[in-house]
């Protein structure tokens, strides 16, 4: 089964158009949503989660239509999103309470083992939480009702590398059942690429490209050689370059360059990177 | 079982699974009908992506390493004579689109590389 399944979704804002995207997110897997400031991440995940109307396109999640029955449907979805919104009187011991009353399947065990990992004073009131740890909170609430679907929308920004480390881990843990399955959505591409087994490319509305993360790290490389050697190579294979004075620099597909030349490996957020100055470009 | 997996390296994630395992199954540190394990739990104790993962054990599975038993997970398969000369086989002809490789960055002809051969093979009789 697919956790999630967005088929030509569209959404038309004054300025902003997210175009036809088609996205798919097989069980037992993780996704990573990459995209610059305004490239569409959380309009996405907003319309995913039926916070805002689609103009058109279907979504499925967990095999139902997102519309069908969203309260339902998000018992079995934990939620994360760039701002964690708890009533700033309360501390975690009092959100857990709620949080009991709210989710049918709500583990207090889970909750309170996850607070304690994660280093969440439990009496502290949330107003005077730091950023990192008002994240913290929110993950610790997502992944206590028995979630199967993780959406997180920049959920490890303002965290430190070794709590962003950690999370990555509770994540990534998560789908060691075959069942669950995580969108994540993060500036922070290395973070993506340590855990996600998908990346997903949004560019101004439109999706570049959503593909297995190790098939695209095999199918690109990076090509360092003189300016004249550069046009030598077969058009399709080059997909964007960088000049310099002394040489060029250049992505390619190891499938269309000529044995002999050998191109060194390339992580995710190079090609991205790339990707969105040619395109910028064409 | 060891693995040792290097995001560094140049090499595939899939490529590096694919190959420790088959050498420690050709080496003889894996034996004939244990255990491996599941690919979900292999992915995620190495961080590593499970469609990686099953890529290799698939590959494996086809070329005769392993056996798969529904419901009970992955198994190495009994040794097998045929498949070793096979394997040699492919290292041979690996190390010729190697050479091949090397000989189109300096302009060795065909006939180079023959006479190339040839002196090596005296060497050695």
């Amino acid at each position: 089964m697919n956790a999630i399944e967005i088929k030509d979704l569209c959404k038309n804002y004054p300025g902003f158009s997210l175009d036809h995207v088609n996205l798919t997110l097989p069980c037992g897997c993780i996704m990573g949503l990459v995209g610059e400031n305004g490239a569409g991440k959380s309009t996405t995940i907003r319309l995913i989660l039926d916070m805002i109307a689609r103009d058109s396109g279907t979504i499925t999640l967990l095999g139902k239509d997102n519309r069908e029955n969203i309260r339902l449907l998000k018992e079995d979805i934990g939620v994360v999103l760039d701002e964690v919104g708890i009533p700033a009187c309360l501390n975690p011991k009092q959100v857990g309470k709620i949080m009991a009353n709210t989710f049918r399947n709500w583990e207090q065990a889970v909750y309170d083992s996850l607070l304690e990992k994660l280093a969440v004073p439990p009496e502290k009131p949330f107003k005077d939480f730091s950023k990192g740890m008002k994240m913290k909170l929110g993950i610790a609430i997502a992944l206590s009702h028995r979630p199967k679907l993780l959406i997180l929308d920049e959920a490890t920004s303002g965290l430190d590398p070794v709590v962003r480390d950690e999370v990555l881990d509770l994540f990534s843990e998560f789908t060691r059942e075959e069942s669950h399955a995580v969108l994540i959505s993060s500036h922070i591409v290395s973070d993506l690429e340590k855990i996600c087994d998908y990346i997903a490319f949004l560019h101004r509305g439109k999706l570049l490209l959503c593909e297995e993360k190790d098939a695209l790290k095999e199918k690109y490389g990076i090509l360092r050689c003189s300016k004249d050697q550069l046009p030598a190579l077969p058009p399709e294979a080059v997909i964007g370059r960088k000049e310099t004075a002394y040489g060029v620099e250049a992505i390619a597909r190891r499938d269309a360059v000529p044995a002999g030349l050998s191109l060194s490996p390339i992580d995710i957020e190079e090609l991205f990177i790339f990707m969105v100055k040619e395109a910028n470009q064409q | 079982m060891q693995l040792l997996i290097d995001n560094k390296s140049g090499t595939s994630i899939y490529e590096q699974i694919y190959t420790q395992i088959k050498d420690q199954i050709i080496g003889g540190a894996l034996g004939e009908d244990d255990p491996l394990p599941s690919i979900r739990n292999l992915a995620k104790d190495l961080r590593i992506s499970v469609i990686t993962t099953k890529r290799a054990y698939e590959e494996l599975e086809r070329e005769g390493f392993l056996y798969t038993v529904p419901g009970k997970g992955c198994f190495v398969a009994p040794k097998n004579v045929e498949l070793l000369r096979e394997e040699n086989l492919k290292k041979i002809e690996w190390h010729f689109s190697q050479i091949q490789s090397l000989a189109a960055s300096c302009n060795l002809s065909k006939a180079d590389l023959m006479e190339m051969l040839e002196c090596a093979w005296e060497d050695t009789l």
